[in-house]
This record gives structure tokens, C-alpha cells and sequence, in this order.
């Protein structure tokens, strides 16, 4: 990687620039654990989403609680991606990409949440139309 | 050479200490960070913003959900085996695309050629499947004219289908470019985005198949 400056000064490691996102960074013995990363976040990623169907299909956990169950395993696989495809890091070089992505996740929450919580509130305060909800 | 705050390796906003002035912002002597990071950074907030009208679409759908106007709701509707089929096309086609990131770090053009190949097919292939649901959904009559329900599937699947497509010219266009031009750095950095992108869109689909399939059939 040319343009990413030595991380060492004098021996000491020394932080270079700040990290792109997604940028695998490899120096020249480092080919291995750029593959090794994806291959981590490979079957983790995996075992995740394995979990998910597994669950969803079989009746192993109460029924109510099965939605909450899989959006934390999508969370948690969302976070794997995250770490291993993408290299969002909690270094100081991947300060800048948390800071965005953090953003990100509130618009996020924010948006979802917040629909969710007028719309349930519309419905409920609605007086009934023949019986059934809006279509 | 060390300026300033030791303890705290972060200094936000106090360009790390480097230059003469710890308290400047910046990156003090070293100059202007590398185009890399700062086009990177551009792409990062791009696919955050992208992930933002994601939220919009999925939102609308959480609200729709139920409303199916007398038709077919997702738990008659969504084939799991294909939904799961997609979500393996999409898994290893990330993993390939990652392994063609450190081909293109090593500057290794038949790995890179051959990662960037079964990162295409994968991609393609997921495409492919769910074309094939789409169809035969609107051939049963569950077309998006159907209900709220079924205009907010559609709309959310095929929003995230079209980025997946836009991603497979964009994959090919990258394979063409490193063939013509070589591993020059703006070509460099344009792979550099379209992995983000493409990994991105894989964050996507598992919020997709959790909240739209998964869940829409088990719960």
C-alpha cells in the first residue's frame, strides 16, 4: 500500500494516518491475516445466520420472544460485517468511521423507532372503520 | 518525537500531536491525509446516508406489515429455503469480494480476476433467485398491487435488488478497468469503494431477511 505511511518511527509503533474504511491495510507479511480476517468474520457470520434460520424454523424458543431473539442476532451480525469485512475498528486510526456510523445508527433508530411509535399511537386513537385497521 | 497528550492516543481535533502546534487541527508537518482515506471517508458517509433511506423503506414496511387487505400475509408468501439459498449467495460473494481486496492490496491480478469472477456469479446468482420469487409471487396475484403489505415488500426487496444489480456493472466495470489501466491509485480507490458499497449492501441484507422473512413467516 503506497500511500499509506510506515506506522513506525524510531522503533516505536506510531500511528500513521487515519484508516479508510474497508481497507484491508496489508504490509508485506500481512497476506495471511488479511484472508484470515474475512475467513473469521466468514463463518462467524455464518454461524449467525445458521442460528437465525434454525430458530425461526424450529419451535425452540417462546413465541413471543422470537422476534426480539433474531434482530440481536442480526444485530450481532451486522457487527461482525462490520468488524471483519468492513475493518470498523475501536482504534484511534478509526475514529472518524465510528463517529459517521454512530450518526448513521441514530438517523437510523430514529426514523424506524419513531414511525413505529406514531403509527401505533394513530392506530390506537383511530375511532374503528368497520372493524378493520387502515388498509 | 513526541507532542502533546500522550496519554490519550485519540486528540481528536488535535492532529495527533505530530505537527510543531499540538493544539492545531490538522495533521500538522505530515500535510493533507492521503486521497485515499479522505475518498474512502466520502464513500463511508455516501453508504451511511444510503443506509438512512434504507431505514425510510424499512420503516414503512415495520408499519405495513400487517396490512394485507384480506390477501396473503408473508407467512403464506415466503419460501425460507430460498431465502436462505440468497442469504448464502450474498455471504460467500462478501467473502470473495473481501479476498479480492487483499488480491488487489497485493497487487495479484489472477486472484483478483478470479475473486471479482465468483464475487459476479454469486451476486448474480442471488439476483437471479430473486427474480424467480418475484415472479412467481406476482404470477400467484401477490403483486405489489395487492396490498400495503405487499407494495412495502416490494418496494424495500427491490430497492435492495437494484442496488445489488448496480453493484454487478459496477463489479465488471472494475475487473475492466484493473485489466486496461493496472493498479493505478484512482483505480485503486474506486475498488476501494465499490468493496465498501458491496459489503454494505450484505449489512443491509441481513437486516432484510431477519425483519422482512424471518420473522414476517415465523412470527
Amino acid at each position: 500500500m503506497s500511500e499509506v505511511a510506515p506506522a513506525r518511527d524510531g522503533g516505536a509503533r506510531r500511528r500513521a494516518f487515519d484508516r479508510a474504511p474497508g481497507d484491508p491495510r496489508l504490509d508485506a507479511a500481512g497476506i495471511m491475516r488479511g484472508v484470515g480476517s474475512y475467513l473469521i468474520g466468514l463463518v462467524l457470520a455464518m454461524g449467525l445466520t445458521a442460528a437465525s434460520f434454525y430458530f425461526a424454523g424450529s419451535g425452540l424458543i417462546w413465541g413471543p420472544a422470537l422476534p426480539v431473539a433474531l434482530v440481536v442476532l442480526a444485530i450481532a451480525q451486522m457487527g461482525v460485517h462490520l468488524a471483519f469485512f468492513l475493518h470498523i475498528t475501536t482504534g484511534p486510526d478509526s475514529t472518524n468511521n465510528v463517529l459517521a456510523l454512530a450518526f448513521g445508527v441514530l438517523i437510523v433508530f430514529l426514523v424506524i423507532a419513531g414511525s413505529l411509535w406514531i403509527m401505533a399511537n394513530m392506530n390506537h386513537n383511530m375511532p374503528p372503520m368497520g372493524g378493520m385497521p387502515m388498509h | 518525537m513526541v507532542v502533546g497528550n500522550v496519554a490519550d492516543p485519540y486528540r481528536i481535533g488535535h492532529g495527533e500531536g505530530r505537527g510543531a502546534d499540538a493544539e492545531s487541527p490538522g495533521d500538522g508537518e505530515r500535510g493533507p491525509v492521503s486521497k485515499r482515506i479522505v475518498t474512502a471517508y466520502g464513500f463511508w458517509i455516501f453508504l451511511l446516508s444510503d443506509i438512512v433511506m434504507f431505514s425510510a423503506f424499512f420503516a414503512t414496511y415495520a408499519v405495513l406489515a400487517r396490512q394485507t387487505a384480506g390477501g396473503p400475509d408473508g407467512r403464506s408468501l415466503f419460501d425460507l429455503r430460498n431465502v436462505a439459498l440468497e442469504t448464502g449467495c450474498l455471504l460467500a460473494s462478501s467473502f470473495s469480494c473481501g479476498i479480492a481486496s487483499v488480491a488487489a492490496a497485493a497487487r495479484d491480478r489472477m486472484w483478483f480476476y478470479g475473486a471479482m469472477t465468483v464475487t459476479f456469479i454469486l451476486g448474480a446468482a442471488f439476483i437471479g433467485l430473486e427474480l424467480r420469487e418475484f415472479s412467481g409471487l406476482i404470477a400467484r396475484g401477490a403483486g405489489p398491487q395487492r396490498s400495503a403489505f405487499l407494495t412495502a415488500f416490494f418496494t424495500l426487496v427491490g430497492c435492495h435488488g437494484l442496488h445489488v444489480t448496480a453493484g454487478l456493472l459496477w463489479l465488471l466495470t472494475m475487473i475492466a478497468q484493473v485489466f486496461a489501466k493496472g493498479w493505478r491509485p484512482d483505480i485503486l480507490r474506486r475498488f476501494l469503494c465499490f468493496s465498501l458499497f458491496w459489503h454494505a449492501l450484505d449489512i443491509i441484507w441481513v437486516a432484510l431477511f431477519t425483519v422482512v422473512y424471518l420473522i414476517g413467516a415465523g412470527a
